[in-house]
C-alpha cells in the first residue's frame, strides 16, 4: 500500500480519478515513459461506471452485463503500464501552478505536477423533491454502487423514479440480480419525444440504440412503468410513502426505498477551484469546462477528460483520456511514441453521436429541477427553495452572494448537490439565464481534511529556518 | 449622459459603503462606483473581527469611535450584521511575551486608553477554557467582538441606497480629471461629475492615487482564512497571538474561522488568489498546539480576500496631497473591518464640514510623498 | 434497507454504536451500515434531522460518521477493518473527540 510519505515530490503527470478516463490516460502516458501517478479516493479503481471492477463479489457476469466487465481490461492495462496507482487517496486541492494537495490514510502531501489530467467524472444531477433527504431515499447510482461493489440490493418495497439511461440500466441489473421493483415512476416529458426526433438519425448510428432498446424491453416486461408529473417522499424519520401525480391523478404507494435519477452532470468542483473557466451547456443544463481539442483547459497544463469534460458516457471517457494523455506526453516527452490521436478522435466521435438524442429525450422537466417552495435545495445547510427565491427577489444576483446570506453551498458537500439548483432558481426568479447567473466560486479543500491532516504536511525548509531563528 | 453627484465614492467595500451611507445621512448625494459587487473582496470575506485590541496608537481614536457605532449598528443600518461582543483575547505564549504585554498596557494607560486589560492565567482560562495550559496570561479588550463581514457590507450598501446614495456595481473607474472645481470621473458606464471624490478602492487604490500623480507604495495582499465544519460551542472571544500568526474565532453557527495573516498569492487583475497550503499547515500546527480540542475538526474551505497593505501597516486616511477635493481611505493592511463604520462617519464629517473631531494625525498620504 | 445477494459471505466484525455487527471484507462503512439495516447514520447539525447514505460515491456527505474516534468521515469511502469502531454522528459532533 502506497503511503503519503512514499510519494515523490514531483511527477510528470498526475491523473486525478481512476474511472475509464483516468485509467486510459495513466496507462497511455506511463507506457510512453512519462512518470505518472493516478490518485483515486475510492478503495479501488474503476470510477463509478466500473465501480468495484477488481473486487466485486458478483461473479455472474450477466447481472452487470458485458459493458461493465469491459472495465477489467482498462484496469489491468493501467496496472501493467508502470503508472503508480494510489487508491484511498483524496485530492483536496489543485491550483493553477499545478500543486496537488493529496491525503492518504490521514496524512497530507503537496505534490508538484508538470501536467494534470482531471478525470473526476460526473455526479447525478440534483433531484430536489419534497422529502428527498429522508433515509430510504437514495440515488439510483447509489443502488448501483451497492450492487457492483458490495453485492447489495435494496430490500422491501422499492420504487425507481426519474429518467435517463442509467435508471433503466440499474433496473435491469437489479432484476437480473433477483431484486424486486414495485414500479418505475417515469418523469420523461412526453413532449421531449417530439423534440428528440431530429436527433434520431445520429442516435440510430450510435452504439446506444440497440442496447437501449433491449434494456427498455427487458425492464418493461417485468416492472410497471408509470408516467408522472409530480413526486414527493413522505415519512416520519424515514421513507414510508411516495406520493405522485400521474396524468393529472393523485396517487400514493407505500415504499421503503426510493431510488432517484435524472441524468448526470460534470463534477466541476476540483476544476472550478483550480480556476478553470466553465460555461453553461443549455442542452445538458449544466456547467462544463471550456476545453480545446485535446481537452486542455483554460489553465495551462491542466486537462479534463471523461464525463467531467461534458457528459458523453464511459466508453467516450476512455477515448477522451487517451487524447488528453497523448497531448500530455507530446508536451512532456516529444520523443516518445504515442498513438495517432486522429484515430482516437474518430472512435470518440462515434461514441458521442447518440448524445443529442439522449440529452433531449431525457432533459429533466422544470418541475424536478426548480423545486416547490418548502423543498430543501441545499441538503447540508437545509436551505429551502423558498428562501433562495425570496433572497433572489430582494436583489441577490448570484450564487456567491446567496452563499453569504443563506449558507447554501457552505456545508461539507460544497454545493455539489445544490449548485445547479441554486443557479437555476436564481435565473428563474430574476428572469435571466443560468449562464449570466454563474456558479459557486469553489474553494479548496474541495474535500474536507482534518486539521490534524493539514498539520501533517511536511515542514518546508523555509519554515524550519523561521522556527530555528 | 453625464451623471452628477456631490461625491463620487470609488470602491464598494465596507469603507466605501460606510462613507456613502454617512454622506447620504448628511444630506449629500453620493454615487458609489464598484468594479465588481459590494463586498466582493476583503470586506466580504475577512475574518469578521471587530477589534480595538493591539492596534497602532495612530488609529486607536478612530477605532474607539468606530466601536461606539458597532455597539448600535442595528440602529444605523437596520441589521445587526451578526455582531456579537465577546471580547478579543491576545494570548501570551511565554513569560517574556507576557512581560511585553504588561508594558504595552501600562503605556496605553499613560496615554489615556483603558480598553486593553492585562489578564492572568486564571482569567485567561476563565475566558478561554480550551486554551493550552502553557499560556501564562494575556490581554483582553472586553467590548470587542465579531460580525458577519459580507452581511455587514451589504447592510451598509442597502441602507446607503435607502438614504439616497446611488450604487453602480460592475462599473470600473478609468480616469479622473478636474475642470475648475469639478471632478470628472470617467467610468465604464459613462462619466460622473462631482465636487468631491473618495478613493476607497482597497487593493486597487494605488491606481486611483496614480491618476492623481500621487504614487503610493501599496502592496496587494491576500490574507488566508480557513473554516471548519460546525462543532459545538466551546469558545466565545476571538483569540489572537503576537509572535505567531493566528486569529481564531467560533461563529454563532458553530464553525471555527482560523486566520492570522499568512498570505496567498494575489492576482488582482484576475480577482483571483492562489493559496499557500504549506503556510496554512503552519496555522494548523499552531491551532494544534494552542487548542488540542480542535485536532480532529475538519477544514471545509480556505480562501483569501484581496486587499491593500501599506509599508507601515496603518491606513491612508485624509485629503489628497495633490488634488483638492479628493480624499483617501485605503490601505487598512488587514485590519480595516472594525474601522469601517467609524471611518465612514469621520470621512463624511470631514467632507461635509471641512473638519473632524476624530484625530487622524499620522494617517495622511503625505507620509509617502517623496521628499 | 439492503440485503446481501446469496453469493457473498460475511467475514469480519465491526462495532456500530457499541454493537457488534458482521461485515464483508471489501465493504465500505456505509455499505456495512446499509447491509445491517442501520436506518440512519447521523442527524444534521442544523435541525437534527436523520440522514442516511445518499450517493455512495463520495459527493453528498450524508454518510458522515465517526470512525475509530475521528468524526465526520465519509463512510462510503472508508473500507471496513476487523474491529473497527463506528459511531453514528448526532448533530454537531464534539470537536477533537
Amino acid at each position: 500500500m502506497t503511503e503519503a510519505s512514499d510519494l515523490a515530490s514531483a511527477y510528470d503527470l498526475v491523473v486525478i480519478g481512476g474511472g475509464p478516463a483516468g485509467l486510459a490516460a495513466a496507462a497511455l502516458a506511463a507506457r510512453a515513459g512519462v512518470s505518472t501517478v493516478l490518485f483515486d479516493e475510492n478503495p479501488g479503481v474503476g470510477g463509478q461506471i466500473y465501480r468495484g471492477i477488481t473486487s466485486t463479489p458478483l461473479k455472474k457476469r450477466a447481472v452487470l452485463g458485458e459493458d461493465y466487465w469491459a472495465g477489467a481490461e482498462l484496469a489491468a492495462e493501467a496496472k501493467a503500464s508502470g503508472a503508480l496507482i494510489v487508491t484511498g487517496a483524496t485530492v483536496w486541492s489543485l491550483d493553477p501552478t499545478r500543486q496537488v494537495g493529496v491525503s492518504i490514510a490521514g496524512k497530507a502531501r503537496m505534490i508538484e505536477a508538470r501536467r494534470v489530467i482531471i478525470a473526476t467524472g460526473s455526479l447525478e444531477r440534483p433531484f430536489p423533491i419534497p422529502g428527498w433527504t429522508l433515509p430510504g431515499v437514495m440515488t439510483a447510482g447509489a443502488a448501483q454502487t451497492a450492487l457492483k461493489a458490495h453485492g447489495l440490493v435494496p430490500n422491501g418495497r422499492v420504487l425507481l423514479a426519474g429518467c435517463g439511461p442509467l435508471l433503466w440500466l440499474l433496473a435491469a441489473q437489479m432484476l437480473r440480480a433477483g431484486a424486486r421493483i414495485e414500479a418505475i415512476l417515469d418523469t420523461t416529458l412526453r413532449a421531449n419525444w417530439l423534440r428528440a426526433v431530429p436527433h434520431l438519425p445520429d442516435f440510430l448510428l450510435s452504439p446506444y440504440w440497440s442496447k437501449g432498446l433491449a434494456l427498455l424491453r427487458e425492464v418493461r416486461a417485468k416492472v410497471p412503468v408509470i408516467p408522472i408529473e409530480r413526486l414527493s417522499a413522505r415519512g416520519e424519520g424515514k421513507l414510508q410513502q411516495v406520493d405522485y401525480v400521474s396524468r393529472g391523478k393523485d396517487s400514493r404507494r407505500q415504499a421503503d426505498v426510493l431510488l432517484l435519477h435524472q441524468g448526470v452532470v460534470p463534477n466541476v468542483n476540483l476544476a472550478n477551484a483550480a480556476g478553470v473557466a466553465h460555461r453553461w451547456n443549455e442542452r445538458q443544463i449544466c456547467f462544463e469546462p471550456v476545453l480545446d481539442v485535446d481537452f486542455g483547459s483554460s489553465v495551462p497544463g491542466i486537462a479534463i477528460a471523461g464525463d467531467g469534460a461534458g457528459i458523453a458516457g464511459g466508453t467516450a471517457a476512455a477515448e477522451r483520456g487517451r487524447i488528453a494523455a497523448i497531448a500530455a506526453v507530446r508536451a512532456l516527452k516529444p520523443s516518445a511514441s504515442v498513438p495517432d490521436p486522429q484515430s482516437v478522435r474518430q472512435k470518440l466521435q462515434r461514441e458521442e453521436l447518440g448524445r443529442g438524442f439522449l440529452d433531449t429525450l431525457y432533459r429533466p422537466a422544470d418541475a424536478f429541477r426548480l423545486p416547490e417552495d418548502e423543498t430543501i435545495a441545499c441538503r447540508c445547510e437545509e436551505v429551502t427553495a423558498k428562501q433562495i427565491r425570496d433572497m433572489a427577489a430582494i436583489g441577490c444576483e448570484g450564487p456567491n452572494q446567496m452563499k453569504a446570506f443563506l449558507r447554501c453551498g457552505m456545508g461539507p458537500c460544497q454545493g455539489r448537490l445544490c449548485g445547479l439548483t441554486v443557479t437555476e432558481l436564481i435565473a428563474a426568479s430574476r428572469h435571466t439565464r443560468p449562464a449570466d447567473v454563474g456558479y459557486y466560486r469553489l474553494r479548496p479543500p474541495v474535500k474536507p481534511i482534518t486539521l490534524a491532516e493539514l498539520a501533517s504536511l511536511p515542514i518546508s525548509e523555509a519554515e524550519r529556518k523561521a522556527v530555528e531563528r | 449622459m453625464v451623471r452628477t453627484a456631490d461625491v463620487v465614492v470609488i470602491g464598494g467595500g465596507l469603507h466605501g459603503c460606510s462613507t456613502a451611507l454617512h454622506l447620504a445621512l448628511r444630506g449629500l448625494k453620493p454615487i458609489l462606483v464598484e468594479k465588481d459587487y459590494a463586498g466582493r473582496h476583503a470586506s466580504g470575506v475577512n475574518a469578521g473581527g471587530v477589534r480595538q485590541l493591539a492596534r497602532d496608537i495612530a488609529e486607536i481614536p478612530l477605532s474607539l469611535s468606530s466601536m461606539a457605532i458597532w455597539e448600535h449598528i442595528e440602529e444605523l443600518v437596520g441589521d445587526d450584521c451578526g455582531f456579537a461582543s465577546h471580547g478579543t483575547v491576545l494570548v501570551a505564549e511565554s513569560e517574556a511575551e507576557f512581560a511585553d504585554f504588561r508594558a504595552r498596557v501600562d503605556d496605553l494607560r499613560l496615554k489615556g486608553f483603558t480598553h486593553e486589560e492585562l489578564i492572568d492565567r486564571a482569567e485567561l482560562k476563565r475566558l478561554v477554557p480550551a486554551v493550552s495550559d502553557h499560556c501564562p496570561g494575556g490581554v483582553v479588550s472586553r467590548r470587542d467582538g465579531a460580525a458577519d463581514p459580507f452581511r455587514t457590507t451589504q447592510a451598509f450598501r442597502k441602507r446607503a441606497i435607502e438614504k439616497g446614495a446611488e450604487v453602480m456595481e460592475g462599473t470600473t473607474v478609468t480616469g479622473l480629471s478636474r475642470v475648475d472645481k469639478t471632478w470628472r470621473v470617467e467610468t465604464s458606464a459613462g462619466p460622473i461629475e462631482a465636487l468631491k471624490v473618495v478613493n476607497a478602492a482597497g487593493a486597487w487604490a494605488d491606481r486611483i492615487a496614480a491618476m492623481l500623480g500621487e504614487p503610493v507604495p501599496l502592496e496587494v495582499i491576500a490574507p488566508m482564512l480557513m473554516v471548519t465544519s460546525r462543532v459545538p460551542a466551546f469558545i466565545e472571544p476571538v483569540v489572537i497571538l503576537r509572535s505567531r500568526k493566528l486569529s481564531f474565532k467560533q461563529t454563532g453557527n458553530g464553525t471555527v474561522v482560523i486566520g492570522g495573516g499568512h498570505r496567498a498569492t494575489p492576482f488582482r487583475d484576475q480577482n483571483r488568489t492562489v493559496l499557500d497550503w504549506e503556510k496554512l499547515a503552519i496555522s494548523a500546527r499552531t491551532v494544534w498546539e494552542l487548542f488540542p480540542i480542535m485536532r480532529e475538526a475538519t477544514i471545509v474551505r480556505a480562501w483569501a480576500g484581496i486587499e491593500a497593505r501599506m509599508p507601515d501597516e496603518i491606513p491612508v486616511i485624509g485629503p489628497s496631497s495633490t488634488s483638492e477635493g479628493v480624499y483617501h481611505q485605503f490601505g487598512f493592511s488587514a485590519h480595516g473591518f472594525q474601522l469601517g463604520p467609524g471611518t465612514g462617519a469621520m470621512m463624511a464629517e470631514l467632507i461635509a464640514t471641512g473638519a473632524t473631531n476624530v484625530p487622524i494625525d499620522g494617517l495622511g498620504i503625505a507620509r509617502f510623498v517623496a521628499r | 434497507m439492503f440485503k446481501r445477494l446469496g453469493d457473498t459471505a460475511d467475514t469480519l466484525t465491526i462495532e456500530i454504536d457499541g454493537k457488534s455487527v458482521r461485515a464483508r471484507s471489501g465493504d465500505t462503512v456505509a455499505a456495512a451500515m446499509l447491509a445491517n439495516g442501520i436506518d440512519h447514520c447521523r442527524t444534521t447539525p442544523v435541525t437534527g434531522a436523520p440522514r442516511a447514505p445518499y450517493c455512495l460515491m463520495g459527493v453528498c456527505f450524508e454518510c458522515l460518521v465517526m470512525i475509530d474516534g475521528v468524526g465526520s468521515r465519509q463512510g462510503c469511502l472508508v473500507p471496513v477493518r476487523d474491529g473497527m469502531r463506528v459511531e453514528t454522528q448526532q448533530g454537531k459532533r464534539e470537536a477533537g473527540r
